[in-house]
């Protein structure tokens, strides 16, 4: 069942197969990138086209173009930011991998308005297809680009993808995130002024280019417009990627991917930066971001993570935290030693091997750890925390009194 | 005077611990000995407690910022 009324957009074309659109076939479909004079009003064009941000933050991607075009320096530098270092998440890959010359274009065009004299296409190691498609592209297209272009494999790691760690690893150094400021706006790579754009961002720049700000606003149910790649997991028949128009309905990705109402009992939005809400509470939720945000929940890097009945919220909540608590880049006290006690603490109630004092201890570390990282590591891993507790309190408060768990009904094996 | 707020920067702290002695008002300290401040501006009767305890920190991870907060663009 399809997600847009009319075609897709992005994901308009040949089937993401694996198999990368080539160059010719890319034009033929969309035809050439709009450059130089015909291109002139591209930044109010994506400030109008109300287009966020989607590696995460969702912050506007105009207003960040804009202030860089408005610099002082004189020159200036483009991060294609596909490091994708969020588990839950696929879609940056898939795009890459099935459209680099769209993500191209779209780096392209932010080179050019904001005047930038190199482009840096940071992609995640692991995703071979990825590098191997944007690579190619790259060769393909060397000089139409017409600065000096690198793809920089990123490490595997869940914070690479921040700004900061990947100037900081561009620049030589670790892909961890760095003090701002400087902010890398300021100072990035090579010490320039960067625009670093997730690269989904960027591919939907080069249809906004293409097709106007008004084409790109007429889809979008709701406050904010548009459509947006997601990427779908859980209890689903069909997982993968799927391009949905703002305001589509949780209910409505179960649907078409397969996933029944009494099949699931929670959803995670946002990725394991995101939030855990009951199915029952979400199922006509539109995945808007102003409207999702209203609700304290998070749009994100657009995961829809299906949680099945048959599986105990404490125990996926448990393996997220482990998660975060690993990929913490150890710098920061509060985040390397917070985060682990969050994550063991988490482990034992799921094992059933820890009483009330525990969950008392888990509230305090989920808000004494917020904001203090040098990124937003902590913060995204207290957010999914202080969800959980809301969505699967009951659980928790069973788990620590019984040290069963009410899904599984049987003692925990220990973890 | 301009207002002044206490600034971490996370990845000098060592977790000294000192701040949280000097500045007890201002600043307390978890149970990894770093400190957790309020983001609100210091107030005026604890400004030399919060220039002690920036003075004395020995990685120089504390400081008195005296520039207004400024939200930030992420990642996307």
């Amino acid at each position: 069942m399809p997600l847009l009324e009319h075609s897709e957009r992005m994901l308009d074309g040949p089937p993401l197969d694996g198999r990368s659109e080539r160059l010719d076939a890319h034009l033929a479909r969309l035809g050439a990138l709009p450059r130089g004079a015909d291109n002139r009003d591209l930044i109010p064009s994506l400030e109008s086209s109300g287009l966020l941000g989607r590696g995460g933050a969702g912050f506007p991607v105009g207003r960040k173009w804009r202030a860089l075009a408005e610099r002082n320096a004189s020159r200036a530098v483009v991060v294609a930011n596909g490091a994708e270092g969020e588990q839950a998440s696929f879609k940056d890959r898939v795009l890459m991998a099935g459209r680099p010359h769209l993500v191209v274009d779209g780096a392209i065009l932010a080179a050019d308005a904001i005047g930038a004299d190199e482009i840096v296409f940071y992609v995640g190691s692991e995703h071979d297809a990825a590098v191997l498609a944007m690579s190619r592209a790259i060769e393909e297209r060397r000089a139409e680009i017409g600065r000096p272009v690198s793809v920089v494999t990123a490490p595997v790691s869940y914070v690479a993808g921040e700004a900061t760690a990947a100037v900081h690893y561009i620049n030589g150094g670790d892909a961890r995130p760095t003090t701002t400021p400087p902010r890398v706006s300021q100072r990035g790579v090579h010490g320039l002024p960067t625009l670093v754009q997730n690269v989904e961002s960027l591919a939907y720049a080069a249809l906004i280019a293409r097709f106007g700000e008004r084409w790109y606003r007429s889809a979008g149910r709701y406050g904010s417009k548009g459509t947006a790649l997601i990427s779908v997991t859980g209890a689903v028949r069909e997982s993968g990627v799927r391009e949905i128009e703002l305001g589509t309905t949780v209910g409505e990705i179960a649907a078409a991917t397969g996933a029944s109402p009494s099949g699931v009992q929670a959803v995670v939005l946002g990725g394991y930066f995101g939030t855990w809400a009951a199915a029952g509470n979400v199922w006509g939720l539109p995945l808007d971001p102003a409207i999702m945000q209203s609700r304290e929940l998070t749009f994100g890097c657009g995961i829809v993570g299906f949680l099945p009945t048959s599986a105990c919220g404490v125990a996926a909540t448990a393996e997220i935290m482990a998660f975060m608590a690993k990929e913490s880049a150890g710098q920061c006290g509060p985040c390397v030693y917070g985060l682990r006690a969050l994550g063991d603490a988490t482990a034992r109630v799921a094992g059933g091997r820890a009483g009330a004092e525990e969950l008392g201890q888990i509230e305090r570390w989920t808000s004494q750890v917020r904001g203090r990282g040098a990124c937003h590591h902590p913060d995204g891993a207290a957010q999914l925390m202080t969800s959980a507790l809301n969505v699967f309190g009951d659980e928790f408060v069973h788990h620590a009194r019984t040290g069963r768990c009410s899904i599984t009904s049987a003692r925990i094996e220990a973890a | 005077m301009k207002e002044a707020r206490l600034r971490v920067d996370w990845i000098l702290c060592d977790g000294y611990g000192l701040c949280g002695g000097l500045a007890p008002d201002l600043i307390d300290l978890d149970e990894w000995h770093y400190p957790i401040i309020s983001s609100e501006p210091v107030d005026r009767r604890f400004m030399d407690d919060a220039q002690r305890a920036v003075d004395c920190c020995p990685v120089r991870a504390l400081t008195l910022d005296r520039t207004p907060p400024r939200p930030r663009p992420g990642p996307g």
